[in-house]
This record gives structure tokens, sequence and C-alpha cells, in this order.
């Protein structure tokens, strides 16, 4: 036998429970300690945005929600207002305060089944039915706003699909109270927990230098103290006018990415209740004739809006000449869509950002020299959505 | 010194307090539902299965202008005009294809004549797949209706134009 370095080749995924879908990992062992880890992509492929690139502009929202399907308000409002901007439409100041308040649910939604899933990994196995019993409201809620539990397709061009419904504040407001008491329960269970400080401090380090250049975003990023957020440097959708504070950590281990995110949920809870409270008065779609829909009410009664409701529907509309790239903060990260339009009623070219894709490149310098358990922990504490990832 | 008190506080002080949350939560009634026993009422709005509506005298709404089949993100719907006797036009083919629906409501909202609408019916598996191709005659309520399905529906228009509004 010679001296020379062993090592061994384990496949992991894309059936493997913690890759948090069709994952596959290729990895290099030596021993229980990774050599190298490479993420294998595109198991899930729908062809989601060239299926974008063949529809109506706005057909193209329910393709939308089933890129990340933990967050479709965010996917919804990525896309409606990269095309609000691609036509210049200005909604009106009640629709940029539901959907703040909506996506900022979204957010609190998705990172409780981060929560419940990455603690699972781990062994929290009580977490996860904490985690989706407090999910289970805001389901609810999209429910009663859209009608739909999981791809709402609630938040369309130019404003929202229908007026919020009757009951909206109460509901928002028992969401808000019930989630920042259990919040504490959380705290108990995790934060101080030590066999979950064992298991993610120190566990998957990136450095801030490493995270900017692999264009990291989210919470990913602001784990290793870089501050950015699209929300704060960008803001969109009047972010402007609330007041939240971005967590940031220190050592950009998973550890401080689990701070950070408990600490969004409870921000998000702040802004959503500034919404609920600072909500104006008004009509749910902007007032665009021939690009926005007509409210269902009018289209009934008035000869104008049955016309332009015709037009639309099955015509669409023609958009400008240009491109336009908006960013939101979705929450894995920045939600980049970036569409072309050629004067026809259908896009040239929908390109979309992917915050888990782009994150999840950074895979291999999270587990590089960790031990095998602790890649478990690295593909947890990115937070994927593989729906998003291969699109 | 101090990590070593850290760390023990953390298993001695710590750690039971997030066991009593675990226990704590065996004493609390069990959020779950005991499902196909007792279901959850949907919200108003929830979308379930297409059905087509009537008008109060049985005629049916659907006059096959296709802004349904136009709208459908998944091209799930197909239909076929004809003209009765009077010179109106209805659908004599109206197929939907569930295996393709998405559920987004997107053709309920196009419908201009109020005819298409989800219901709160969500629960219709099978084991073929041509019983998932639903035509006009599974989709249209049934006339004179005994029980009115959708009096949970809170749609502004509907109340307007509703089936059973117009009685006085």
């Amino acid at each position: 036998m010679s001296a020379e370095k062993k090592t061994i080749t384990l496949n992991m995924g894309p059936q493997h429970p913690s890759t948090h879908g069709v994952l596959r990992v290729k990895l290099e062992l030596d021993g229980e300690r990774v050599v190298t880890a490479e993420p294998i992509i595109g198991y899930l492929h729908t062809g989601i945005e060239k299926t974008m690139e063949s529809m109506l502009y706005y057909k193209a929202i329910p393709a939308t929600d089933r890129m990340d399907y933990l967050a479709p308000m965010s996917n919804n409002l990525g896309y409606c207002l990269a095309v609000e901007k691609l036509m210049d439409i200005e909604v009106p100041e009640k629709v940029k305060w539901a959907r703040v308040c909506l996506v900022e649910l979204t957010r609190v939604a998705s990172h409780l089944v981060w929560l419940g899933t990455h603690s699972m990994d781990l062994g929290a196995m009580s977490m996860l039915i904490y985690a989706f019993r407090e999910r289970e409201l805001i389901i609810d809620l999209y429910e009663a706003c859209g009608g739909q539990r999981m791809m709402t397709s609630y938040i369309r061009i130019g404003g929202l699909a229908s007026d919020l419904p009757a009951d909206f504040e109460k509901k928002v407001r028992n969401i808000i109270k019930t989630i920042r008491e259990k919040m504490k329960d959380y705290d108990k269970l995790l934060t101080e927990n030590p066999i979950f400080i064992m298991r993610t401090k120190g566990v998957a380090v990136i450095s801030a230098e490493d995270a900017i250049n692999y264009c990291l975003s989210g919470p990913m990023l602001r784990g290793c103290g870089v501050d950015y957020d699209v929300r704060k440097a960008n803001p969109y959708s009047g972010y402007e006018n609330f007041d939240f504070d971005v967590p940031l950590g220190k050592n950009g281990d998973a550890y401080d990415r689990y701070l950070i995110r408990m600490e969004e949920m409870r921000q998000s809870l702040k802004i959503a209740e500034q919404a609920i409270d600072g909500m104006p008065e008004g009509p749910y779609r902007a007032h665009v004739p021939g690009v926005v829909l007509p409210p269902k009410e009018d289209v009934l009664y008035k000869m104008e809006s049955m016309i332009f409701h015709f037009k639309i529907i099955t015509d669409g509309f023609k958009a400008p000449v240009g491109s336009v790239y908006q960013a939101i903060e979705s929450p894995r990260g920045e939600l980049g869509f970036y569409i072309t339009g050629d004067g026809t009623n259908i896009p040239r070219r929908v390109r979309v950002r992917p915050p888990s894709f782009v994150n999840l490149g950074a895979l291999p310098i999270l587990t590089e020299g960790y031990l095998l358990a602790d890649v478990v922990c690295a593909i947890g504490s990115i937070d994927i959505v593989l729906g998003e990832v291969d699109r | 010194m101090k990590e070593i008190l850290t760390a023990l506080g953390r298993i001695f002080i710590r750690m039971p307090i997030g066991m009593l949350v675990v226990l704590k939560h065996l004493f609390k009634k069990p959020v779950t539902l005991d499902y196909p026993r007792k279901k959850k009422p949907m919200a108003p709005r929830f979308m379930g299965r297409q059905y087509l509506e009537r008008y109060d005298d049985g005629s049916e709404r659907c006059v096959s202008c296709g802004l349904c089949a136009a709208a459908c993100p998944a091209d799930c719907i197909y239909m076929e005009p004809a003209e009765n006797e009077k010179g109106e036009r209805y659908a004599k083919v109206f197929e939907i294809n569930l295996l393709r629906c998405i559920f987004c409501g997107f053709c309920e909202e196009a419908c201009p004549e109020e005819a298409i609408f989800m219901g709160h019916h969500y629960e219709f598996s099978a084991d073929n797949r041509d019983s998932f191709i639903w035509t006009k005659e599974d989709m249209l309520v049934k006339h004179p209706r005994k029980d009115n399905p959708f009096k949970t529906l809170f749609r502004r228009v509907r109340k307007v134009y509703g089936v059973g509004e117009k009685k006085g």
C-alpha cells in the first residue's frame, strides 16, 4: 500500500431528506472530513423563465408562485414590480402598504419553515411541529385574501387581485400577537440549547470577503456582518416609510444566521404592525386603462371597463422596448427580475436572479474541512428552495 | 472558568427550560384535525373545483365567449360555441382538464358573465385519468337547486347578479 491519501466519493441526495428537496451533493470525503462538496442541481427544472417568455405578462404571475413556493407573495411582488417599472405604473398607496404587510408576513412564514426544518435536521424534532403550527395562521391569511393557501397569485400587476378581506386587520393582529408570543418558546428551546449551539456554532463559516465574492445575499451575507439589505439600499414599494433594523452577525457561521433569521422575524412582525396601523384607504388597483385589469364590479356595469377587460385578457398589453431590473429582498436574499420588453405583448426575455441558487454556490466553501454531519447543517443554514434553484 | 460556568448553565438551566416548553405542550389541546371525519371550513374566497352557474330560470349563464380559455395560464379549458333556436350563444362543449388546472382563479376573474367560478370542493381524487376531464354536465349546478352550495361565498358581483337574489 502506498502512502497516498485516499478519498472516497459519496453521493448525497437527490432523495436525501436533509437536502430540502431534490439537491444532489457529490461529496469527496477524507474519513469523516469533507474535502469538496459539489452541488448538482437541475432535478426540479421546470423551465419557468421560458414559460414566462411564452405568456402574456399577466399570465406569468402563477408561474412565479411556483419558483419559491415557501414565499409566493415575495415572488409575485418582485415580478409585478418589475413589470410595473417597465410599464411605468404608479400603484395606489393602499396597495403598497398592503403588499408590504403581506410580504413581511411571507418572510415570517418562510423563516418559520426554515426554522422548523433546519432545527429538525439538527435533531430538534418538536420545533418543526411548533413552527408549522404558527405558519398555518399565515397560510390561512393567504387563503382569506387570495383563495389559495400556497400558490396565492394575489399580488397582480398594478395592484391586488381583489380587495383585502373584511377581517384582514383582525387576522394580521392576531398573527402578530401569536407569533410574538410563541417566539419566546422558540428562544427557550433553541437559542441557548447546548446541543444546538454545538451543532451550529463555528460550523459552515464563510468570511465577509468570500461572501461578497460569491454574490451572497440575504441572511447569508448579513451573517458575516455585511450590511446590505435591498429594503434599505434600494427601497421599493414604500419601504422607506417603515422603521426597522437590519440585524447583522459577526462570525458568519450557522448560529449567526439562525440569530439573524430570528431577529428578522421580529422585525418583519414590527413592519407588518406598522403597515396595518398606517394602512390608508383607497382603491386596490391602479387605474391605468389598457394595462391594469379594471375591477370586476366595473366590468359588469361599465362599457369601457368591459372593453378593456376583454382586450387585456385576450391580448394583454404591449410593453415598450427596453429592459428593467427590479430586486426585492425575499426571505432568502436578493430576488431580482430582469425583463426585456420588445414592443409586443410577450416579454422577450425574463431572467430571474434567484437568491437560493446564488447562495447555494457557496456550498463548497461552507463545507470544506468540516465533518460529514455538518453538511446537513450547512445546507440547512443556506435555506434553499429547490424550486427556485432550478426554476 | 467563565466558559465552563456558561456551559454548565446551559446544560443544567437552559436545557431544562427548553424541555419545560415541550412538556407544557403535552397538556395542550392538539391543533390538528381528525381530517376525513372533521373538516375545516374553507375561507369564503377559497378556490376549489370549477362550477358553471345558471340564471334563475335555469338557463346557462355561459355564452362561450372564450375569455376563461384565453386567460387560463395552463390552457386547460376547451370549449366549442353553438347557437340555440333563439339565437343565443351557449357552450356546446365545455371541458376542463383538472390535471392541468392550477387553480389560480383567472377563469373566474376573467368571466364577464359570472358563469364560471371556483367552488369550495377540493376532494376529487380518482383512479383513472379520464375522470379528471370535467365536462359541462359535471360542472353545471343542479336546477332547481335544493341546497345552495355558494351561500358562504362572498362576491360582491354575485350578490347583485346572484341566483338567489332576484326573487323579490
